[in-house]
Parts: C-alpha cells; structure tokens; sequence
C-alpha cells in the first residue's frame, strides 16, 4: 500500500529540490520512494543509487533506523513515516 | 557560515584535536566542532567506525543522532575534522570525493613522525570538489 511520507534532504543535495529541505513522496518502499523522488526532482535518484543499489556511502533512515537493517530499497513504508538521507562523513 | 575568511578557533580545541589524534593513533582520529553563526562553539570527537590508519567514517548511527542534536540546538556544524598518521595535513583524493557538507570547515592535523614533535594543524573549505586552504586564526 503506497505511503505519503517526508523526506529530510542534506544541503549537498539541495540544489536538486529547489533548496527544500523537507519534501514529500510516495512509495510503498524505499525503491518507490526513491523513484517518486526522482520524478519530482530530476538527478535526485543518481545521488542515491548505483547500478540499482544504495551508494556506499549514502545513509538513509526511516525514522530511526537505517535502512541496511530493514532491507535497503526494499523497506517497508507507511504513511507518516520520515526518511533522513545523510551523506557518510568519510575519509582517508 | 563564518562571515570572516578562514577559521577562528579556540587554542584549548585545537590542543584537544592534537591530543585526540596523538591518542588515537595508529588510527585516524576524527569530529566535529559545533556552534551558532559559524562560531566555534563545542567540540564533540566521534567514534571512527572504520577504526583504520588511512580511513574514518563517523558510525551511520551516530552520525544521525549528532544531526538530530545539532537540528534540536539549533545550532551548525562548523568544523569536520580528521587525523593523518603518516601524510601531510592536506586534504587526500578520498577527503574530497567524500566531502559532502559544503559549509563545514575541513581541518586536518597531521602528527606524523617526520615532523614530529611538531604537529600541523590546517583548514580547507571544499566544495564541488575544489579545495581552497584557508588561514586559522587560534584564539586564547
């Protein structure tokens, strides 16, 4: 069943949503969300995806839990829920 | 977002950061500096979840709860910084690719045993994949 939920965008990915830091999409998983998003605000999707995988080193929650613990693209959503996306603070 | 070019920062936390690095070592040390309109106002060292001699990521699950605090404060983050063990203090291939908060000082301490015991302490902004190095100011 497809959710309406919100979803927290980094400034590094700002320039892609008009400068919104909170948006709104639907999906009844984290793949559907991400393909709403990208149909909302076209680019979006690369940033968070790699040969249909979450990139390395993009973190993405919902609500508190980070989505490599409940399925990745495949985690279940409902309506209300809030997704964070985190770019890694990373290096070497 | 400093309104003044570079970085102004307590002596006493840059002092912290050296001596976190030097304690951390052989890893990498790393953190952040958190304040309000670009002043330097806390220091919060993080946990380097890939515990390595050449690399830091801050624990995913820390990383959104250092977010949620900042949100809760209202408050920015100012500084990321991180230790190099063996290298210079200037940002690697890796640091760059990886930079992806645009309004963070990134500061790198260099304690490595050529220079020792002088340590370096350097701060960039890099943004778009562009470094620029800019001058610190450390404040007693």
């Amino acid at each position: 069943m497809s959710a309406t939920v919100e979803v927290r965008i980094p400034t590094i990915l700002r320039p892609f949503t008009k400068e919104q830091k909170l948006v709104s999409a639907t999906g009844a998983d984290l793949a559907a969300v991400i393909a709403d998003l990208e149909t909302q605000y076209p680019g979006l999707a690369d940033r968070l995806l790699e040969n249909g995988v979450l990139r390395r080193f993009i973190n993405i929650y919902i609500n508190d839990e980070d989505v490599r613990f409940i399925g990745s693209l495949t985690a279940q959503l409902k309506s209300g829920d809030s997704i964070t996306i985190l770019p890694a603070v990373a290096g070497g | 977002m400093s309104a003044v070019s570079g970085l102004q920062i307590p002596q006493e936390m840059a002092d912290a950061m050296l001596a976190q690095a030097r304690a951390e070592y052989p890893n990498e040390a790393c953190g952040v500096i958190i304040g309000r309109e670009g002043k330097a106002e806390r220091l919060k060292p993080m946990f380097n979840a890939a515990a390595s001699p050449t690399f830091y990521e801050f624990d995913p699950k820390d990383l959104l709860a250092l977010y949620r605090e900042v949100d809760d404060n209202d408050e920015e983050i100012i500084v990321i910084y991180h230790s190099h063990t063996e290298t210079e203090a200037y940002p690697s291939r890796t640091d760059i690719s990886y930079a992806s908060e645009p309004g963070a000082h990134y500061v790198l301490v260099s304690t490595r045993e050529e220079i020792a015991p002088a340590t370096e302490f350097r701060s960039y902004r890099i943004i778009n994949g562009v470094v620029t190095e800019e001058p610190v100011e450390f404040i007693r």
